[in-house]
């Protein structure tokens, strides 16, 4: 995993409320081989017109959208199935941070995985800033992971970010989660073997 | 005496092998559930040079790709689409894990399989890097649905770090009416509570009505707990779950048995136990359920109608509303009742038992489809339990597509799709913009009431029929 410590950049705006995972990366493109790069599979669908063109209103689809590394998503972004690809299509695509007011909690978890920094924000805050972004689309946003907020354009101020201080810890040092769950091997087996003498099923 | 507590807390602490002084805990996982997708995580786990470390713990089943015309990798859609069935069976191979293959008897959804294998049990804690494992805390067990990494983190360590969810008990009282089923009781309770309603939350189903439902009615209502954002669902083991479990494969053996009810006796709620949200829904009230939009909450009784953009309290809902009465080809005003359909799909892990068959083969009997309709039993058992009790004869006979098991239309991965612009009655569980495939129109119901749609061409309240 990448290490994450901030972040500065453009935000290009995905305003859709309980946008779910088959939107963000169609199941067809699931059978792909990860190092062919998920990148080209984001929004496929909802980017595009019924003839495969890509739509201009789109926010991604806008030149100046192109540089932007953070995303304003709607409520509830990334609901639905558990598919990673829709992480790996996001983070491939060059997104480091979402912000919205809440996100689906699989989605959550698996952008914590890899490193892509998921800031909840109360929804008034997430509306003002869409406003603001309507009318100075270049003002740039600042997610500061280290510093533990996140800094708005305009008078809309900084924000704590709220990540639980275990998933931000490894994202900081880009830790490897198995390797640190390796080293409690011990208390693992210790306890795997009260369990299954407890339930002997369980071992068949 | 130690203060009263809920059924999640009992499960969670039993799973905890240590606290992170920053919050999350480590959970011992109990089982883990696998399916074609996973091939990410044995991808990360031959990087790392590691095996599964309790492969006796993993199960392996063949779902999301499989054809349902027949049963070999070669009758797949697309070569593509055989290489996923074929990846799955070399990873399992290649890590002793055992596994129901495309060819084997015990074949079928993960979800429906699990439970029928008796691979789900109380008091245990089950992944599966699917959403809805939450179909598995049906059981009385801690089941919920995780992403790749996750998956080889299990695979490397039978355990995972999580932070503890809050809890809700939604509690469904009175008695539901003729033509009800668990599916329209979640319908209602998500249009009720909203998509994002149960974020962060742990369910658990409680009140005279789940008390009542079967297994195959109570997998039904976790299974959907994930469409109210729900991190899982659960319901208290009971008389009914005992007499389930008993005698399926993997469950305790007869000379084990008592010492296993000994446990799962303690595990459900204790009197007093406070709930972070209380949520309850008089089950009377509750009609046959259709979705209209591309969200599970955008659902309403049949005799509803299409709503209103303009009627939704905040601006995303009423563009939501608008993108989706253009993505679904619907006006507003619209009564539901009486909306042609092209095709209908039963199937999907949400309802695809023997008692969904059972619902849909008693409104079919002895009558026609008039679209075209394929059904997709949830697993081989079932496929078999209903051929034997003669209700396959009865979908052949009403022209019903009578196929083999897997997930099929319901997420469209192995090449069954609704076409473009088509209306689709479903029983699965997701009506998102393109689910059923691009440009898809499908509109959530339960198995009677896709049973009702296929022989009028119609949406239709069964309860006429
Ligand atoms: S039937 Fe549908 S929802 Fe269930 S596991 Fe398969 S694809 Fe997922």
């Amino acid at each position: 995993m990448k290490a994450f410590i901030r972040e500065t950049s453009t935000v290009a705006v995905v305003p859709i409320v309980n946008c779910d995972t088959d939107q963000i990366i169609p199941g067809r493109f699931l059978k792909a081989d990860r190092a062919q790069g998920y990148g080209q599979f984001l929004f496929h669908d909802i980017r595009r017109d019924a003839d495969g063109t890509l739509d201009p209103a789109f926010a991604l689809n806008r030149p100046d959208a192109a540089a932007a590394t953070i995303l304003l998503v709607g409520d509830n972004f990334g609901c639905g199935s558990s598919r990673e690809g829709a992480v790996y299509a996001l983070v491939d695509h060059g997104i480091r941070a979402l912000i919205a007011p809440g996100f689906g909690d699989i989605f959550y978890n698996n952008a914590l995985k890899n490193g892509l920094v998921p800031v909840r924000l109360p929804a008034p805050v997430c509306d003002a800033l869409a406003a603001h972004l309507a009318a100075h689309p270049q003002d740039p946003v600042t997610v500061d992971l280290e510093a533990g907020q996140v800094t708005l354009p305009g008078d809309l101020g900084a924000h704590p970010i709220t990540i639980e201080p275990f998933a931000r810890d490894c994202i900081l040092r880009g830790l490897d989660e198995i390797e640190l769950t390796l080293t409690h091997l011990d208390q693992i087996e210790a306890f795997e073997a009260a369990r299954i003498a407890a339930n002997p099923w369980l071992g068949r | 005496m130690t203060p009263p507590r809920t059924m999640f807390a009992k499960i969670w602490e039993a799973h905890e092998i240590l606290r992170h002084p920053s919050g999350p805990s480590l959970l011992y996982i109990d089982r883990d559930m696998i399916h074609e997708g996973s091939f990410h995580a044995f991808a990360d786990l031959k990087r790392r040079g590691l095996k599964p470390r309790r492969p006796g713990q993993i199960f392996g089943i063949a779902d999301h790709y499989v054809p349902t015309t027949g049963r070999s990798a070669a009758e797949a859609a697309s070569p593509a689409i055989a290489r996923m069935i074929d990846t799955f069976d070399e990873n399992m191979d290649w890590g002793g894990v055992r596994h129901f293959s495309l060819s084997s008897r015990q074949q079928g959804i993960v979800h429906v399989v699990a439970p029928e294998q008796g691979i789900t049990l109380p008091g245990l804690t089950i992944v599966c890097s699917d959403s809805h494992t939450s179909t598995q805390g049906a059981l009385g067990a801690i089941a919920f649905g995780i992403g790749q990494s996750e998956n080889a983190h299990v695979l490397a360590t039978q355990t995972l770090w999580q932070t503890r969810p809050k809890t809700m008990r939604v509690t469904v009282d009175g008695a539901l009416g003729q033509g009800v089923s668990a599916k329209d009781v979640m319908l209602a309770l998500i249009a009720q509570i909203g998509a994002g309603g149960a974020g962060g939350h742990a369910i658990e189903f409680a009140g005279s009505v789940v008390r009542n439902l079967s297994i195959e009615g109570r997998l039904t209502l976790c299974n959907m707990s994930i469409e109210a954002a729900a991190r899982l669902g659960m319901v208290a083991p009971d008389e009914t779950t005992f007499t389930y479990i008993r005698g399926r494969h993997y469950a305790p053996s007869e000379q084990e048995w008592d010492s296993a009810l000994d446990q799962w006796r303690r595990l459900p709620t204790d009197e007093g136990a406070v709930f972070d949200r209380e949520v309850t829904l008089d089950g009377a009230a509750i009609a046959p359920m259709v979705t209209w939009g591309t969200s599970p909450e955008d659902a309403l009784p049949i005799t509803g109608r299409v709503p209103d953009p303009a009627s939704f309290a905040s601006a995303d809902k009423r563009a939501a509303a608008a993108r989706a009465l253009d993505y679904m080809g619907l006006t507003p005003g619209t009564a539901l009742e009486g909306l042609a359909i092209d095709k209908v799909f039963i199937g999907s892990c949400t309802n695809a038992r023997i008692e969904d068959l059972r619902a849909a083969a008693a409104v079919l009997k002895g009558r026609k489809a008039v679209v075209p309709a394929i059904i997709v039993p949830g697993s081989t058992p079932v496929r078999d339990q209903a051929e034997a009790e003669g209700i396959a004869q009865v979908f052949r006979d009403a022209g019903f597509d009578w196929r083999q098991s897997g997930c099929s239309m319901c997420a469209a991965m192995n090449g069954d799709v609704v076409g473009p612009g088509e209306r689709c009655a479903s029983t699965s569980n997701r009506n998102f913009v393109g689910r059923q495939g691009p440009g898809a129109r499908t509109h959530l119901v339960s198995p009677a009431m896709a049973a009702a749609a296929a022989i009028s061409g119609k949406l239709t309240d069964v309860r006429r029929i």
